[in-house]
């Protein structure tokens, strides 16, 4: 359609204008083992290239403000011969893949966090004073999240688990469909703290293809929400214990009391099969 | 659409654009306007989801002083004048031209091959026997036959009070080539980063896409795209373009223009529940899913998707069943939002007082005058 | 074993010959062959066997012959043998078929459709045996110039000023497709690795993960995927690898993901894998963090960042109908390499009906392919491997002069390995320890031989190249790449050879 012998070519939309780290110093500021770096205007990889470039100077605890979707923070800290593991304070509103691939890392967010927080995340903590997209906890082997309110559409998918290395996932409000879908491990428990009285969980396929791991549920959900890969099951002590936990953690960090939290009912949601498709082939 | 092309056989039919991107959208409930800052930094803010193949606006409330006349926004590839001339020849024929000029674009901005565009004000010039065709119905056939008939002329845009500027660039660039900000106002905005797998080059390939003053948005590919095409045929309409938009454009406007659907009957049929779902539905909600699923099938819009349309006192975004693409909704005051990411409103309304996340399928409806965006809040999280 | 279906093989036992040594008993991982004592003679099940030819291999006296069941039914070219069994294995189990390996269906073989050029008087060959023959080759995405600070007082004094982006060299353009460990046993995985790293090219490790103990010495010599299940995956091993592939899909399967049954997941395999032993290792159709184009970019940079933009970025699909859009798409999605499977990719375990129904020949998909991206002025941002069928080093000349930058090899892997394409990969009973956890079988290869055996492969194939290059009077492999002058069709239509952009013989 266009005539001309011009070819378009490629432009870059992640790399091209990255600034080198020696003219963004302005962005940083510097105490000791604290840092602060404002993020206003920064590309993803600015912001990530300064966040290694500090933690490399031995900072420990980085408060990162005015963050308006930069990606990626934390998955550039893969850096096993640091002596001790960061802790990253974000605010207001971390784009995706927040803490993909975080290798031991803490972030909190003061905020909401998108698509993608904690995508095949190895170890750490994700603390999210607010909401996350669709995807949470994708493929997480490890770690923990902690989630205040709600979370978006398929939520703990190939969550997975192996020799006492246990993801787990802990939501305050409710989730989109497709909650735990292909579960393959880990633990996670959906709270409904702002469901009203006897309103029902909002996703619908929960558990779908799920084949390992634990989800408990706090609140109303009806057999016909539930993927036909999982079955209903009562907590028991251990699973008290479990929960309890989990549950006093995440009000310690979002002020609420555990107490109140756990007399309402659970329900412990578990894979019927370690192999639920093992029957569907003909050999 | 209402023009033909005759292939040899639709093995020669060009195989559709494929592409995925980035949107955002805000209207004034109250229909107060404003410029085109917020939908300028809220794109660039989601810079990464486009790949700076294109990059377009949608403006309503735009020309107050035409605002009787149809806005057309024209064209013309490579600065072709001879197409220029044809066009001018063909509206002069069949419509009273009541103002004309070039769109003003800012010299200091060099964008890819760029093309001449023009703006007329038109009124329908019709003759003894087309006194009985509605107006709009008029314009789209005038419209459509521009684009299919003169070469290097196509029409951007053919509405009222409105307009849509585009063009092969990323999305700040277009606007800083027709100097959107500072020079227009609107009480809608959307706009598109786009980011397809085509071969690049042309402008009129960017979004919005347009007909009348209706505009959409679109992020996602169509995987049922071959059959919403040959459905939407039989209706006349037929697709030169060959894009996933062109048929949700389409489809939206055989649905809710002409058949007079409301957007929330629409996304039930683009974008039905299960059949899981509807069999726990109370009865009457039941049989009218399942009647929808069964006249409106061929509509289905199967594969990921997220739309923004608009047009005059309403904008709705909307996504697949599944919710394969996201969308995300805000509002503060008077100002009603949606976009890709839940950052791009934040980053130019930082203290917004709702944000939130519809189910798949379940439309955001945002009309002048009322709450009824607050409606799809209720359902979502 | 199912109730009315005919065996596949006829087996026939010489019985003068038959020494009674047992040897084709214990190598049968079906139990065809038992002894009987009483009138000391050996018998077999002739519905179990698969066609490996284990047993006629190693039987001592060659007393053993397998063969295609004589038996028919009334010949039928719509309703063939293949089709009526399959109807009633379903019949019989309501499932789906599976399969293993690539495609056997007779779609067009286009490389045997394509022949090369070599010099004659106007242009000299050359002789590699004497003269330099260059197979050196770069994976990764170029920039389009260089900026280079050259001071002419002091020619030594040479600086590059531009960035460049990662780069991988090999030292012949093929390297090994992806085979995971749990897919293929830990003897065939670490054959692969010793072999590559022999060779100075590459494996890939498919979705298993890459153990622990081989990441020191292998990681080097390894492209490990990310892909929908990602077993394995964490900063420590995209770290490990010299370059990380996402897997989209495979030419088998395009479209499907893949289940490694329970019981295959051993506790080495597990912790390979990163999942609890016994379970279904399930990958997904999708990536669930990519339903677009701009999805797919979020991935490739989330590695990028994972591993400081030090390794290049791979992104393999299966060849489908609109292969060269997307693949332009992932392009400007930022991949540093983009791998095409086409129809014929191995699989070692797909639904017969994907496998033998679903994508495009790669010679087509190739093509076009490398022509869009000419087209769009982007070939230099990415490298191209071509995969799926490569059966030889013509094949390899082939997809290169239609504009592969260097090929996977699988199948052919698998087969210098011991396979012989018996299909039944699905099973976990491959009789030569190449598709199998059973380490009674898997014991059967010993990597140190068998990535020898490998090694020659390469080797072989490697001279073969340079005589073929030194033929057209070429002696760097960069010149063949998309150089279709060396390519003619034969037998082809007008349309196929337009898609090829090849000139038929004689044109």
């Amino acid at each position: 359609m266009n005539n001309l012998n011009v070819k378009f070519g490629l432009r870059n939309m992640f790399l091209d204008g990255v600034r080198p780290v020696s003219e963004l110093v302005q962005h940083v500021n510097t105490n000791g083992s604290n840092a602060y770096i404002d993020a206003l205007g920064l590309k993803h990889k600015e912001l990530n290239d300064l966040l290694r470039e500090t933690a490399l100077k031995g900072v420990t605890s980085i408060t990162v403000q005015n963050v308006f979707g930069q990606r990626y923070i934390g998955t550039r800290l893969y850096l096993p011969n640091l002596a001790k593991k960061m802790e990253i304070k974000i605010a207001p509103n971390p784009g995706n893949d927040l803490g993909a691939f975080l290798n031991g890392h803490r972030l909190i967010v003061y905020g909401n966090a998108q698509d993608g927080a904690g995508n095949t995340m190895d170890d750490g903590e994700i603390i999210i004073h607010g909401r996350a997209g669709d995807i949470v906890a994708m493929s997480m082997r490890g770690g923990k999240i902690f989630i205040r309110d709600n979370v978006g559409y398929r939520a703990a998918i190939h969550m997975k688990e192996y020799t006492g290395k246990v993801p787990a996932l802990v939501i305050g409000g409710t989730a989109q469909d497709f909650f735990g879908e292909y579960m393959a491990g880990g633990r996670v428990i959906l709270l409904g703290l702002n469901l009203s009285k006897n309103e029902r969980h909002k996703a619908h396929y929960i558990g779908t293809g799920m084949h390992g791991g634990v989800i408990y549920l706090r609140g109303r959900v009806e057999e016909y929400q539930l993927g036909k890969e999982v079955g209903i099951r009562a907590l028991d002590s251990h699973d008290w214990e479990i929960v309890g936990q989990y549950v006093s953690e995440f009000s310690s960090h979002f002020g609420f009391d555990p107490a109140e939290i756990l007399q309402e009912k659970f329900q412990k949601l578990l894979p019927v099969s370690t192999r639920p498709y093992g029957k569907i082939y003909a050999y | 659409m209402l023009m033909k092309k005759n292939y040899r056989s639709e093995r020669h039919v060009p195989a559709k654009d494929i592409e995925a991107c980035g949107l955002f959208g805000v209207m004034n409930i109250r229909g107060q306007k404003f410029g085109a800052l917020m939908a300028i930094e809220a794109i660039k803010n989601i810079k990464v989801r486009g790949n700076g193949l294109g990059g377009g606006f949608a403006v309503y409330g735009l020309y107050p002083d035409y605002k009787d006349y149809y806005a057309l926004h024209i064209m013309f590839q490579n600065k072709d004048i001879k197409a220029k001339e044809k066009t001018e020849d063909f509206l002069g024929e069949h419509f009273e031209i009541i103002f004309d000029e070039e769109i003003p674009t800012n010299p200091q901005v060099s964008l890819f091959c760029p093309p001449l565009v023009r703006r007329y004000f038109v009124a329908p010039k019709k003759g003894e026997a087309e006194q009985a065709i509605p107006d709009d119905e008029y314009v789209t056939s005038r419209v459509m036959y521009i684009n299919t008939n003169i070469e290097d002329a196509y029409v951007f845009s053919s509405g009222k009070d409105m307009g849509v500027f585009k063009g092969v660039g990323f999305p700040e660039e277009i606007a800083a080539y027709f100097m959107l900000d500072g020079l227009y106002e609107g009480y809608i905005w959307t706009v598109h980063s786009r980011f397809p797998t085509n071969t690049p080059g042309w402008w009129g390939g960017a979004h919005p896409f347009s007909i009348l003053d209706w505009t959409v948005v679109h992020n996602g590919e169509i995987s049922s795209y071959g059959t919403n095409r040959r459905f939407l045929e039989m209706y006349d309409y037929y697709c030169t373009l060959h894009t996933d938009t062109e048929v949700m454009a389409y489809a939206v406007d055989l649905l809710m223009r002409r058949q007079g659907l409301p957007i929330e009957i629409v996304a039930k049929i683009f974008a039905p529940s299960m059949w899981d779902i509807i069999e726990h539905l109370p009865e009457k909600e039941k049989k009218l899913y399942t009647t929808l699923r069964m006249v409106y099938a061929p509509l289905l819009m199967n594969g990921p998707f997220t739309v923004i349309v608009a047009h005059h006192h309403e904008m709705f975004g909307l996504t697949d069943r599944i919710r394969l693409r996201p969308i995300t909704a805000g509002a503060k005051d008077d100002l009603v939002f949606l976009s890709s990411e839940e950052a791009a409103i934040r980053y130019v309304c930082p203290d917004l007082d709702l944000v939130w996340t519809p189910q798949g399928g379940e439309p955001v409806v945002v009309r002048l005058n009322s709450e009824d965006h607050l409606k799809s809040l209720n359902k979502s999280i | 074993m199912y109730s009315y279906l005919l065996p596949e093989f006829a087996i026939e036992r010489n019985e003068e010959r038959c020494i009674r040594c047992r040897v084709c008993e214990r190598q049968c991982a079906t139990d065809v062959h038992y002894y009987d004592a009483e009138p000391d003679k050996m018998f077999f099940h002739e519905e179990a066997c698969v066609g490996c030819q284990r047993c006629a291999v190693f039987c001592p006296t060659n007393a053993l012959f397998i063969r295609p069941h004589p038996a028919e039914y009334r010949p039928n070219s719509s309703w063939n043998r293949e089709k009526l069994q399959d109807l009633k294995k379903q019949a019989e189990t309501g499932g789906v078929i599976l399969t293993g390996s690539g495609n056997d269906k007779p779609y067009r073989i286009y490389w045997d459709h394509l022949v090369l050029n070599a010099s004659q008087v106007t242009n000299p060959s050359i002789d590699p045996l004497r003269e330099p023959m260059e197979l050196k080759t770069f994976l990764g995405r170029k920039p389009n110039t260089l900026e280079i600070e050259f001071n002419e007082l002091n020619g030594s004094e040479v600086k590059i000023k531009s960035e460049l982006y990662p780069n991988v060299s090999i030292t012949t353009p093929i390297v090994f497709s992806a085979m995971s460990y749990g897919a293929i046993s830990y003897q065939a995985y670490k054959s692969l690795a010793m072999a590559a790293k022999k060779f100075g090219t590459l494996f890939n490790t498919g979705e298993g993960g890459l153990p622990l103990n081989m990441r020191k010495e292998y990681g080097s010599s390894a492209i490990v995927q990310c892909a929908s299940g990602r077993f394995g995956v964490d900063p420590e091993y995209l770290n490990a690898a010299c370059a990380i592939e996402i897997k989209i899909g495979q030419g088998a399967k395009p479209g499907i993901g893949g289940h490694l049954p329970g019981e295959k997941v051993s506790e080495n395999i597990a912790v390979t894998r990163m999942i609890p032993q016994g379970t279904d290792a399930l990958s997904p159709a999708p990536q669930h963090d990519i339903y677009s184009i701009e999805d797919l970019s979020m991935l490739i940079y989330a590695l990028k960042e994972a591993t400081n933009y030090e390794k290049p970025v791979s992104v393999k699909i299966a060849a489908v109908h609109n292969v060269a859009a997307i693949a332009s798409g992932i392009v400007r999605a930022g991949a540093d390499i983009v791998a095409i499977d086409g129809l014929r990719g191995g699989t070692g375990a797909a639904p017969k009906a994907i496998r033998d129904n679903v994508g495009i020949p790669l010679e087509l998909a190739l093509a076009a392919v490398d022509k869009r991206l000419r087209e769009e002025g982007i070939r230099n941002k990415c490298s191209i491997l071509a995969a799926g069928g490569i059966r030889c080093s013509a094949d390899v000349m082939k997809a290169i002069a239609l504009g592969a930058d260097a090929v996977y090899i699988g199948t052919a892997a698998l087969v210098a390995m011991g396979c012989t394409l018996c299909q039944k990969c699905y099973t976990g009973k491959c009789t030569w320890g190449i598709c199998t956890q059973d380490p009674y079988l898997s014991k059967r290869l010993n990597p140190e031989i068998t990535s020898q055996r490998l090694a020659n492969l390469l080797r072989g194939w490697s001279h073969e190249i340079k005589e073929m290059l030194g033929g057209m009077g070429i002696n760097a492999i960069e010149s063949l790449r998309g150089n279709r002058e060396h390519l003619r069709g034969v037998e082809l239509a007008e349309w196929e050879l337009d898609v090829l952009g090849v000139k038929g013989a004689g044109e």
